[in-house]
């Protein structure tokens, strides 16, 4: 944590106010904290209320004055700690105060009555500077307290910043998941119409052409536009099929299976449907082993199985062709840990030089 | 003939509007959602709709359950579905339940005129019309029961009825004689179980066997 200097930030007078106004505070505090204190059990909800409110209330006071940001915890751990604080802000607080407040009126005091005494004057200023240190490192000192006392240790800041980026990896992958949707729609409504009308165009035109150079030139480009559309359509069903939203994995992955060069054997056991980030996942998986299969793995054939047990998804793809498969850079198979991964779930290839090639995935499907 | 269009796409609707007219079918109604196709079939009663899987609101599976209702308020009317992708399961869904008069064909079929046009009809008559991508998929979800059984050839052949193809059309398009498809057809029949009866009831049952099959594997 980096520790700043409050006190030569703000100016002195404002840490002058949060040291003499650190006593008041401290007292309500402790005085409101009493009750609940005495009348029902410690750990009851009463005090913990207040201890939230009195933590907060230091924690404006901290910010206002001394510009000292001291980030918000909870547990039982903290809440000790920051009980801790409350009741030692009141020694702390009578602490400065005497020393704050006492040096500066006598060096104030001395000054009005030095007359024609230097000696007066020169301790007057003498203390008045005294005051002045004593404000610059009281401050720090109760910064430094709060920061440890009433905000999280090095534990609950490290939990709490991964609860952050866990989140944040979350919305990330969703986000993802989104843009593809989002991509396949627009290519869907927009790209394959288009094609699919000059197409027809094409397919229309070529039955009003006579024989000639001209009709076998409108052949090759209805021929094109359909290839083009065979193309569009593998590629735009494998960023997310509307099948799989609609009807699950299971309908996806028939369809999907399908289009494999080689015969694959599909189970799907999946009683309950997964989060559809997770389906889109499973879906990927499934699509980049059978194309991995189909590149490199020279199988017979394949067999894929998807299976739900309890909270976990498991999809097993296993192949009897030349194995060797392994997870390379910029290989299919990194692609496929980097998604898994994404969502915390766990890659397993087995495929030793000859083959079988297994692909093992378990992915989180808690609903 | 006449016709009423589904499809969301103002370019696919009049595209489709000009293939028809091209040979002769009338279109009596282009719609966009499928409220609007039961509403223009009930109020017009046309042989034929030509139906997009993916219409308002989801866009997802409109057509498909439009689809549905239509055949059960109005059998007589034949549906012909057209989608950018096939999907096994939909084509499973609808043809268990109804083999007349029922179409799942990708869009880019339409782009061949004559054999789209051909279909529709075949359709319209109260026959069928899968995609061989469809045919595809089913026949990949089919490993187990007296599935199995059937030679390669026999497969292939019965693929092709469930395309919703003749004796003589299968003949050309394997490239084999009526005779041999013939004896294939029979041979399907047997191994399937399907005592001899009313051959075109053989045939819709051969079909549904291997749907059902596929469909639910």
């Amino acid at each position: 944590m980096i520790e700043d200097e409050p006190a030569r930030r703000r100016g002195l007078w404002t840490a002058t106010v949060h040291v003499v106004t650190g006593l008041p505070v401290a007292l309500l505090g402790v005085a409101l904290l009493l009750p609940p204190l005495v009348v029902v059990p410690v750990s009851a909800g009463p005090l913990r209320g207040v201890l939230a409110r009195r933590t907060a209330a230091q924690r404006q006071r901290f910010a206002a004055l001394l510009n000292v940001a001291i980030p918000e915890v909870g547990g039982a751990a903290a809440l000790r700690r920051q009980a801790a604080f409350h009741l030692l802000a009141v020694p702390f607080g009578a602490a400065a105060f005497a020393v704050v407040v006492g040096s500066a009126s006598t060096g104030l005091g001395l000054l009005f009555a030095a007359g024609q005494r230097p000696v007066f004057a020169v301790s007057g200023v003498g203390l008045l500077v005294v005051a002045a240190v004593a404000v610059r490192w009281l401050v720090r000192l109760d910064a430094l307290l709060a920061r440890r006392l009433l905000g999280p240790n090095a534990t609950e800041a490290l939990n709490a910043r991964l609860r952050e980026l866990t989140r944040a990896r979350t919305e990330a992958v969703a986000a993802a998941d989104g843009e593809r949707r989002r991509i396949e729609r627009d290519l869907h409504d927009g790209t394959q119409q288009r094609l699919v009308s000059l197409a027809m165009t094409l397919g229309l035109l070529r039955t009003e052409v006579p024989d000639g150079p001209a009709r076998d030139l409108v052949e090759q480009a209805h021929r094109q536009a359909k290839a083009t559309l065979a193309e569009l359509r593998d590629f735009v069903r494998g960023l997310h099929p509307a099948v799989l939203n609609d009807r699950g994995l299971d309908a996806a992955l028939s369809g999907l299976v399908a289009g494999a060069p080689q015969p694959v054997q599909l189970r799907v056991d999946v009683a309950r449907r997964c989060p559809p980030v997770i389906e889109a996942i499973a879906y990927f998986v499934v699509s980049e082993a059978l194309t991995n299969v189909a590149r490199h793995a020279r199988a017979e054939r394949v067999e894929v199985a998807v299976v739900r047990d309890a909270d976990r998804l498991r999809l097993t793809v296993i192949d009897d062709g030349v194995g060797g498969a392994a997870d390379r850079p910029g290989g299919g198979l990194r692609g496929l840990a980097q998604r898994v991964g994404s969502v915390d779930g766990a890659l397993r290839i087995e495929s030793p030089t000859g083959g079988p090639t297994l692909v093992e995935v378990e992915l989180p499907c808690g609903s | 003939m006449r016709v009423v269009i589904a499809e969301d796409s103002v370019l696919l609707r009049a595209g489709l509007t000009q293939v028809l007219a091209s040979r002769g079918i009338e279109v009596v109604a282009a719609v966009a959602d499928p409220d609007a196709l039961l509403h223009a079939v009930e109020r017009l009663q046309p042989d034929l709709a030509l139906v997009d899987v993916r219409m308002p609101p989801t866009f997802t599976d409109e057509g498909v359950r439009a689809a549905g209702l239509l055949k059960r308020r109005r059998p007589e009317t034949a549906v012909l579905l057209l989608s950018q992708y096939v999907e096994e399961r939909y084509a499973a869904d609808l043809l268990v339940a109804y083999t007349g008069g029922l179409g799942y064909l990708l869009k880019d079929r339409v782009a061949d005129v004559d054999e789209f046009v051909e279909a529709v009809r075949r359709v319209a008559a109260g026959g069928t019309a899968l995609d061989p991508e469809v045919v595809a998929q089913l026949l990949a979800r089919r490993r187990t029961s007296p599935m199995r059984r059937l030679t390669p050839r026999e497969t292939e052949v019965l693929a092709a009825m469930a395309e919703g193809r003749s004796n003589s059309a299968i003949a050309s398009a394997l490239a084999i004689g009526a005779h041999s498809v013939e004896k294939h057809v029979n041979s399907i029949f047997a191994k399937l179980g399907l005592v001899p009866a009313d051959t075109d009831h053989r045939r819709v049952l051969a079909v549904l066997h291997y749907l059902e099959n596929g469909g639910r594997a």
